[in-house]
């Protein structure tokens, strides 16, 4: 191909991501020249409908944002609306919650390493075709799934949009024999979790470095789910309601959702290898052991090997929710009292794809008068396409076809959840 | 023969779709009587109809999709709805009752970037329907049931009575009588198994109406149980605040 041709690349629908997306690179002279992840989702405006609702809605009503974190939006919620209200859920309420949160990790990240990401790096269209020929392999993955998704049905209801969560905890405990039954799931993939991290270190991985500021939440001594405070590896280290003063949403054309960035700063990036590059040492001691036997160590810099962290993140969440239904003793109530006050509320915590914020305004009554919902993917925009950049850069030679399937792979190192992403930038309406 | 299977999205959080995923191990019983040759989500391959079945997801909330679903439509012999979105328009149909002007001020940043109806609505508004399956999300046995039931030729066994009729079946205490808990159960389509009953909390509606659904004696009995009537009234418009019993029992509270 002469060198002075202009080289279009576009992907007029990204398959095998939740929602709706496009993608369009455009090289000049074998150089980069433009590339552009797009959002075409038809925008819901959740934060626009969720004024007028009481509080106690919020969990369920955000919960429809995403079909496959429904658990990361009721966590977020009931965390911003406890946060107003002055209420602390711990001990085993907070406990059950987490375990909650194990089982919608287990259940995504194994859907998105078996189904949606491996056929990238073993050359197949689908998990479908993949199975044909690597049976034994997909039915290893849908069995850890079905595990996760059992452990959201037993605790939330069913599995996806559980209905047992609420402000200050649940509507009703799991009996001791519900747990057993899980702890013997659970058992039964422990191998299974750890087989994964063994396979998909074996993937061939595209070469490419970068780095990035890493942002997760953080809680003392747990590898983070619900997050207490935010913090980066730029050293940023504040508490959750400070978001709004350190992040930025900005509105672009070309995209249905908005891109964030660390005001003063730049892009960032939140998800597994944000985690992992900030709490490695929090892992389960298996996971730790199965990370370092991956050759996987912090900071993690290649964006392919996400798909390593994810499965050491899925071994870590079965031993963690292993360790929760062992130490497990019932509370005496199955929620915490509390008493609905005006104020303002926010809460974070961290979506299989990465870290998940709301903010909620409630009047007297308990009803909200403004929301903000800030998710993965739209964080994860920006620093999508700086990735782009870097492999098509890094593959410029190769024949369109070869090209468009790693510049995708690529887009699904961050597991993008396109459904999450779409909502808008909110303006505060001066109506004096 | 060998049904293809087809599954499409509109405005939606995905969740129906996953349910067809979730139904793994019931769809691989059936499989080699179905092929599902499209479902972008799952599968980079797409195949061009005509589908023996098709699956919609999401309400219409854009110019393009009201023209794509007419489409759709001719390419699927049978066209199955599927949830929430689809049946009744979603929660996303909360804007149906907004002032849009208004609305559009308060939300967006650009609204000259966006391409956007004012309103959500359900696919059957837009095109004729052959199955609806109800709930936020669809039951995955009714899933796997219709699918059985098209592919064998005979229609799906699918409740329309009331979730009480479940809570019946399974032994659950009621809530409403028991407890005074707020429940929507009377009047809400069955399907789900009476899940909410079960875990202590009422039915907030997620599959809609049931046929012919008694509101005012639902009122009577939340009266009764010292709930205001504004919560009623925000129970209804959840949801399924399309489905237009409910708008009209909103009406007349
Ligand atoms: S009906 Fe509910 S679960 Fe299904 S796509 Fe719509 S919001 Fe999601
Ligand atoms: S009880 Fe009502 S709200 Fe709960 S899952 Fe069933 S239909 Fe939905």
């Amino acid at each position: 191909m002469p060198s002075d041709n202009v080289r279009t690349v576009e992907v007029g629908y990204l398959t095998r991501v939740e929602g709706e997306g496009a993608m369009k690179v455009v090289a000049r002279g074998g150089k980069v020249q433009d590339v552009e992840f797009s959002i075409f989702e038809p925008p819901r405006f959740f934060e626009a409908f969720l004024r007028g609702r009481h509080h106690s809605e919020a969990p369920d009503i955000t919960a429809r944002i995403c079909g496959i974190c429904p658990v990361a939006y009721q966590m977020s919620a009931v965390h911003a609306m406890e946060h107003a209200f002055g209420v602390t859920v711990d001990g085993a309420l907070r406990d059950l919650r987490r375990l909650l949160y194990c089982g919608e990790w287990i259940e995504s990240h194994a859907l998105h390493i078996y189904l949606l990401h491996a056929p990238d790096f073993l050359g197949y269209e689908s998990g479908i075709t993949l199975a044909k020929d690597h049976p034994d392999v997909v039915t290893m993955g849908l069995r850890i799934k079905k595990v996760g998704n059992e452990i959201v049905r037993v605790l939330g209801g069913r599995e996806i949009h559980p209905v047992n969560v609420k402000v200050g905890g649940w509507y009703r405990l799991p009996t001791r024999k519900e747990l057993d039954h899980l702890a013997t799931e659970l058992d039964r993939i422990r191998d299974d979790a750890l087989a994964t991290v063994k396979l998909v270190a074996t993937f061939p991985m595209p070469d490419v470095t970068r780095s990035v500021e890493w942002v997760s939440t953080r809680y003392p001594d747990e590898y983070p789910m619900l997050g207490k405070t935010v913090v980066s590896t730029a050293g940023m280290n504040i508490p959750v309601d400070e978001w709004n003063d350190w992040f930025i949403e900005e509105h672009v054309k070309r995209s249905n959702a908005l891109h964030s960035r660390i005001k003063t700063r730049a892009n960032y990036e939140v998800g597994p290898t944000a985690r992992f590059n900030l709490n490695a040492d929090l892992l389960s001691p298996g996971a730790a052991a199965a990370a370092h036997d991956a050759g996987l160590s912090a900071p993690c810099t290649n964006p392919f090997r996400s798909i390593v962290v994810r499965a050491v993140e899925l071994l870590h969440a079965v031993d963690e929710a292993l360790a929760i239904i062992d130490h497990y003793r019932a509370p005496a109530a199955p929620a915490i009292a509390f008493t609905e006050k005006a104020g303002e509320g926010c809460g974070a915590s961290e979506a299989p794809r990465g870290t998940l914020f709301h903010r909620y305004r409630l009047d007297a009554r308990g009803i909200l008068t403004d929301a903000q919902i800030v998710p993965p993917t739209a964080q994860n925009q920006l620093s999508i396409e700086e990735d782009l950049r870097l492999v098509l850069q890094a593959h410029i030679e190769e024949p369109d076809d070869k090209l468009r399937i790693v510049l995708e792979q690529s887009i699904r190192n961050y597991d993008p959840c396109i459904s999450c992403a779409t909502h808008f930038l909110h303006l505060e309406v001066d109506r004096g | 023969m060998t049904a293809r299977v087809a599954v499409f999205k509109f405005a939606s959080c995905d969740g129906c779709q996953l349910s067809v995923l979730d139904a793994e191990d019931e769809l691989l019983a059936i499989l080699g009587t179905i092929d599902i040759v499209e479902f972008p989500e799952a599968r980079t391959l797409r195949e061009p109809g005509p589908y023996d079945i098709g699956f919609v997801e999401g309400s219409v909330t854009t110019p393009h999709d009201a023209a794509r679903i007419k489409e759709i439509r001719e390419q699927c012999k049978v066209l199955v709805t599927i949830g929430a979105c689809a049946t009744s328009g979603g929660i996303q149909a909360l804007r149906n009752m907004a002032d849009v002007g208004i609305y559009a001020s308060q939300v967006y940043a650009h609204p000259e970037y966006l391409d956007t109806l004012a309103t959500s609505t359900a696919i059957a508004d837009h095109v004729k329907v052959d199955l609806a399956l109800y709930g936020c999300p669809v039951s995955k046995e009714q899933l796997v049931e219709t699918i059985t039931a098209v592919v064998a030729g005979r229609r799906p066994d699918l409740p329309s009575h009331p979730v009480c009729v479940e809570c019946k079946a399974r032994g659950t205490v009621c809530v409403l009588v028991a407890n005074g808990t707020p429940c929507l159960g009377p009047v809400v389509r069955a399907g789900c198994g009476a899940i909410c009953p079960s875990y202590a909390r009422g039915c907030y509606g997620c599959f809609g109406p049931c046929s012919t659904p008694n509101v005012a004696s639902l009122a009577g009995a939340w009266d009764g149980a010292g709930v205001p009537r504004s919560t009623l009234i925000r129970a209804l418009k959840g949801f399924t605040v399309g489905a237009p019993e409910f708008q009209e029992a909103v009406r007349a509270l």
